[in-house]
């Protein structure tokens, strides 16, 4: 295990990069609008995701209102629920959680953890935010065209989609895509600039395989998110000239509410197939950098290196590869050859087991670790915990005879929400508890941190795992009401209720969070330069929050990897990745630990 | 500490609550127990393994809690570990999804010996075709849909034998498998009845199928899966299970494509006669007598009148206890004595004069009204004028104080809730949508603004819109 040591291999290309000549700028405007630095712009996206997202929960709240106390508001009709339904989704999947993960937190810590000054097109990576910006304006500016937003769904599925009986066909849908378009447009620069900075903007000794895994998470959410993002580019446009340009794409001959339209030929199922080729990898997107940052909370607050280190890397690259070959699980019961059903399913179950693995790494990293409870911690054990439920109801899904009975119900429903709602977002919030300090100089206040997590955590569990047993007992999702539906209980009126319950308070227990945000911002503890005593390189930096250029004059040159916890033998329990080996200071003989096969 | 005691805690009362939970599967009616068994493999197996891993992190959180003298061990690899777990995850894998496989290669293979059955699926109803003696479901298209061809047969011998079933209402035999074909005119669809498992999509411009075995008679409902717009919630049907010779009755009373491009249309010069019991209440041109609580009928469509007098006369409508009014209707159907007695009497109606009603309700709010009716719309239409597709009668030009009473009624079930009353069963569900006697006074008061298609100009309408 050489290569985690002190060998140190001088990174040729890093040179190249030492002197590049930043734009500092002077006025207020320059430095915190029109910015160019990653940090500022990691910021900008950060707050409009929060932003945006707050308007998700809300449109959720709403849906939770029905749901539970039905035919009670006289606001929420069939056509508004359907539009909370869709917009819900489709902000929280990719204007929340992908924004977040990869404007947000890839543009904060790739370059810091890089050891990069800045991003490699700092201008492009400016126009990426606003073009995101744009994109959500657009979107929101769909609450008010005449007929409201889109109601389709998420999965924007045609000929729903845009044929009348759905809310928002007549503008609604429209600005959805056209949002979606710009939305694309913008990740794109964005992503191409996360790559090129990972690829070729590292420090001296910055090896590939000495990445925080972090790192290594958003980069390989990135080249997913470029390769995946062109299928729903695609379908957009094309769905946009069936609609506007009367193309079919995607429509065959049918009626319109009895009216006989002038399409013909097209097939819904083309659209499907485009959707889940980006929707799948999508997943991805959002879950790759949780794993990364969840490794790196994990590894830093038990203290611990993180266990399996190559096996966490190469589980990334494989579940980034195989993401792409197992869209159509979304399909099994969609009308499909059936016999793709053999494929998929068995590519699906596959990718079980680097997920797997990766669970099982993060338990053993806490395994013999020191481990501390900070709210980090907590978010990242709440992490693992619902990641691990999400992850097997996904065993159910995946494997397309258990799925017939499922899909369509809530079972669904629990189990998307799991694994790539409540999952990632504990780690959002764990990460955000994480860097907090570094962001702004300030700790976040560790009460009101803990409260929001037991809030948060207990309260989307008691919301999303009784979804499942709906789920098994039939009942179907994107439902306005039940009504006289004989074969469902009354008792689930009841547990839904109860669920709307939870829903309401978890939501409340937010505004614990961005008062903590905004108190801490002012008020928090100093937290100085590394109150973590973390080893990788944002917390080396020269000023706590760094300023533009992230380093001082020199950029740091690496030699280790980024976990180097408890290493035995030295006096303190975390070697920083910077530290010239022989600044490493020894620790008396006496507190030598011998185990064993490490040679350092 | 809290956290660990939570993770152990949650963990087992997950498990315990799958053990104490009243919600699981439906009772299974179908040859489908092999699915059932997947998901209890997948149970068993997803379920140690969530246990297993949840009470290590739990033993291993307060293990190795934080301590001060004590140091992590570095430990950064251990491939026979790593080895171990990739090779039992991996078998736990396979050993789920070679059952799985299974299942599915018998899931695609529909028997030699399967019936078939067409489900078509539409905004927001079910309808169904059976073979007729040729065996063999006649070709269809889209294009061809009107009223008098509902589902689309195209012009070809194979398709006159093929039986029609209009009502979403499908009967099937006992231990016959069954192939159902499905399509779509218009979105995506999905038949599901949770009892049989196995469901699919239907999907416009192809068919798709899928096949099983119902096992145990009894009636099931229908339920779409797929999201098909706004009353997919609403869209709801029943497959009744029965033994093979009341399947054998039941199919032959059904009509088939030829018979029904038979039948006459309605004489409304024979209907003349029959309406002469109707002038005493609903007047001479079926203007309505609001005193005698008879609505306006002039300006209804005859397959709405049609069906409405079909009701009453099997006492499908206007047989429950709190119906106040309907009661009274009942006699007077059941004086017609057949389906041609219906078409012919309704040919009659749709022949009178419809003339502009008066606005007789105050206190309802047209702009909130217009809120509401969006919903409505989208089976009425925008103008209210009906919708024979979505089985919308029309609203607008119809009498207020009437139409308020018979939302009321959806509201309350008195009308609709009825077993053979399937469009009233889901104008009870859509009802729900107006939340108090308000919401109904509103949309009641918009529909009375809207314009009165076919009424005879008056000279004064404080109903219509100035246009």
């Amino acid at each position: 295990m050489a290569e985690h040591g002190q060998r140190s291999v001088p990174h040729a290309q890093a040179d190249e990069f030492d002197d590049v000549e930043l734009v500092h700028p002077k006025s207020f405007l320059g430095k915190y609008v029109w910015s160019q630095d990653a940090k500022v712009i990691a910021i900008q996206y950060g707050v409009t995701a929060i932003a945006i997202g707050v308007v998700a929960v809300v449109l959720s709240i709403l849906m939770r209102l029905q749901l539970g106390f039905p035919n009670t508001f006289t606001l929420i009709d069939p056509s508004s629920y359907l539009q909370y339904v869709t917009m819900h989704g489709m902000i929280m999947v990719v204007y929340v959680l992908t924004a977040l993960f990869l404007g947000g937190f890839g543009n904060y810590l790739i370059p810091l953890m890089c050891g990069a000054r800045d991003m490699a097109f700092p201008y492009l990576n400016m126009l990426s935010f606003w073009f995101y910006l744009a994109a959500v304006i657009i979107l929101m500016a769909s609450f008010f065209v005449p007929g409201g937003a889109t109601g389709a769904g998420w999965t924007l599925y045609p000929p729903q989609a845009i044929s009348p009986g759905t809310p928002g066909v007549d503008g609604g849908i429209v600005l959805m895509f056209v949002s979606l378009c710009v939305f694309i447009a913008g990740f794109t620069m964005g992503g191409l600039n996360y790559v090129v900075t990972v690829l070729q903007a590292r420090t001296r000794g910055m090896t590939l395989m000495r990445l925080p895994l972090t790192v290594w998470g958003i980069f390989m959410a990135t080249v997913l998110a470029l390769l995946a993002f062109p299928a729903l580019l695609v379908a957009s446009l094309m769905m946009l000239c069936d609609l506007l340009l009367g193309t079919s794409y995607f429509l065959p001959e049918m009626l319109n509410l009895g009216e006989p339209s002038s399409h013909a030929g097209g097939t819904p199922l083309l659209y499907q197939h485009l959707f889940w080729f980006f929707g799948h990898p999508e997943v991805y997107i959002v879950a790759l950098p949780a794993f990364g940052i969840v490794s790196d909370i994990l590894a830093t607050h038990a203290r611990k290196n993180i266990f399996g280190y190559r096996m966490m890397v190469w589980a990334i690259i494989l579940i980034g590869v195989l993401s792409f070959a197992v869209w159509a699980h979304h399909m099994f019961i969609s009308g499909m050859n059936p016999y793709f059903g053999f494929l998929f399913a068995t590519t699906t179950l596959i990718i079980a087991v680097p997920t797997a693995i990766k669970v099982y790494n993060w338990v053993l990293t806490l395994w013999r670790g020191n481990i501390r409870l900070t709210v980090p911690m907590l978010f990242a054990i709440g992490f693992i915990f619902t990641f691990v439920n999400g992850g097997l109801s996904g065993l159910f899904l995946g494997n397309v005879t258990v799925d017939v009975p499922l899909a369509g119900t809530y079972f669904v429903v629990g189990h998307f929400h799991m694994v790539m709602a409540v999952a990632p977002v504990l780690v959002l919030f764990g990460a955000i508890y994480h860097w907090y300090p570094k962001i702004t100089g300030r700790l976040l206040d560790d009460t009101l941190g803990k409260i929001h997590f037991w809030v948060t955590f207990l309260g989307a569990y008691a919301i999303f795992y009784p979804m499942h047993f709906m789920g098994f007992a039939g009942v179907p999702r994107r439902y306005y009401g039940f009504g006289l539906t004989t074969y469902i209980p009354d008792s689930i009126q009841t547990l839904n209720a109860f669920m709307s319950v939870a829903a309401i308070i978890v939501a409340l227990a937010q505004l614990v969070f961005f008062y903590n945000l905004v108190r801490s911002y002012f008020r928090g503890r100093e937290a100085g330069p590394n109150p973590w005593h973390a080893t990788t390189l944002e917390w080396q930096t020269e000023h706590t929050p760094p300023r533009h250029g992230n380093f001082g004059a020199e950029l740091p040159v690496v030699y280790r990897w980024a976990y180097d916890y408890g290493v035995p033998g030295i006096k303190d329990d975390f070697i920083p990745q910077n530290l010239p080996p022989d600044q490493v200071e020894k620790s008396e003989p006496l507190a030598q630990m011998s185990r064993g096969r490490l040679s350092l | 500490m809290a956290i660990a005691v939570a993770v152990i805690l949650l963990a087992m009362g997950s498990v315990l609550f799958f053990f104490l939970s009243p919600w699981y599967l439906t009772p299974l009616a179908s040859n489908w127990g092999t699915i059932d068994d997947t998901i209890l493999i997948t149970l068993w197996v997803t379920g140690a393994v969530f246990l297993a891993v949840n009470l290590f992190l739990g033993y291993v959180i307060i293990r190795y809690r934080f301590n001060r003298r004590r140091r992590a061990r570095f430990d950064p690899e251990n491939k026979s570990l790593e080895l171990w777990l990739t090779g039992l995850t991996t078998l736990g894998i396979a050993g789920l999804l070679a059952p799985g496989l299974l299942v599915w290669a018998s899931f695609v293979s529909p028997p030699k010996d399967a019936h078939e059955v067409e489900v078509v699926g539409q905004q927001w109803h079910w309808s169904f075709r059976f073979p007729g003696e040729d065996g063999r479901l006649g070709p269809v298209n889209n294009r061809l849909i009107d009223e008098h061809n509902p589902f689309g047969l195209a012009d070809d011998l194979a398709g006159q034998d093929d039986i029609l079933v209009t009502t979403p209402h499908l009967v099937l035999p006992v231990d016959r498998p069954v192939k159902m074909v499905l399509r779509s005119k218009d979105v995506l669809h999905n038949v599901k009845v949770a009892n049989f498992r196995a469901k699919m999509d239907m999907v416009p411009g192809q068919t798709s199928s899928f096949w099983f075995t119902p096992t145990v008679p009894g009636e099931y409902e229908i339920v779409c899966a797929q999201l098909c717009g706004i009353a997919h919630f609403a869209m709801r049907g029943r497959i009744e299970v029965v033994e093979q010779e009341d399947f054998d009755a039941w199919l032959k009373a059904q009509d088939t494509y030829a018979e029904l491009a038979q039948l006459a249309p309605g004489d409304p010069a024979a209907g003349e006669e029959h309406y002469n019991n109707c002038v005493a209440c609903h007047g001479p041109e079926g203007q309505g007598n609001q005193a005698l609580n008879a609505p306006k009928l002039a300006g209804l469509d005859p397959w709405y009148i049609g069906r409405q007098l079909w009701l009453f006369r099997s006492g499908a409508r206007g047989s429950d206890e709190n119906d106040r009014f309907g009661p009274l209707m009942r006699p007077f159907a059941t004086m017609l004595p057949d389906r041609q007695a219906i078409a012919d009497v309704a040919a009659h109606i749709a022949s009178l004069p419809d003339r502009a009603v008066q606005v007789s309700l105050a206190g309802g709010d047209p702009e909130r009204g217009a809120q509401r009716f969006r919903t409505c719309a989208n089976c009425h239409g925008q103008q209210g004028q009906g919708i024979r597709a979505t089985n919308g009668p029309r609203l607008a030009g119809m009498s207020d104080w009437y139409l308020e009473r018979q939302l009321q009624n959806f509201r309350q079930g008195v009308r609709g809730r009825h077993r053979e009353d399937p469009y009233g069963n889901q104008m009870v569900e859509m009802a729900q949508v107006l939340v108090d006697d308000r919401a109904v006074s509103d949309v009641v008061a918009y529909i009375m603004t809207l314009p009165q298609p076919g009424a005879e100009v008056a000279s004064t309408s404080p109903g219509g819109r100035e246009e």
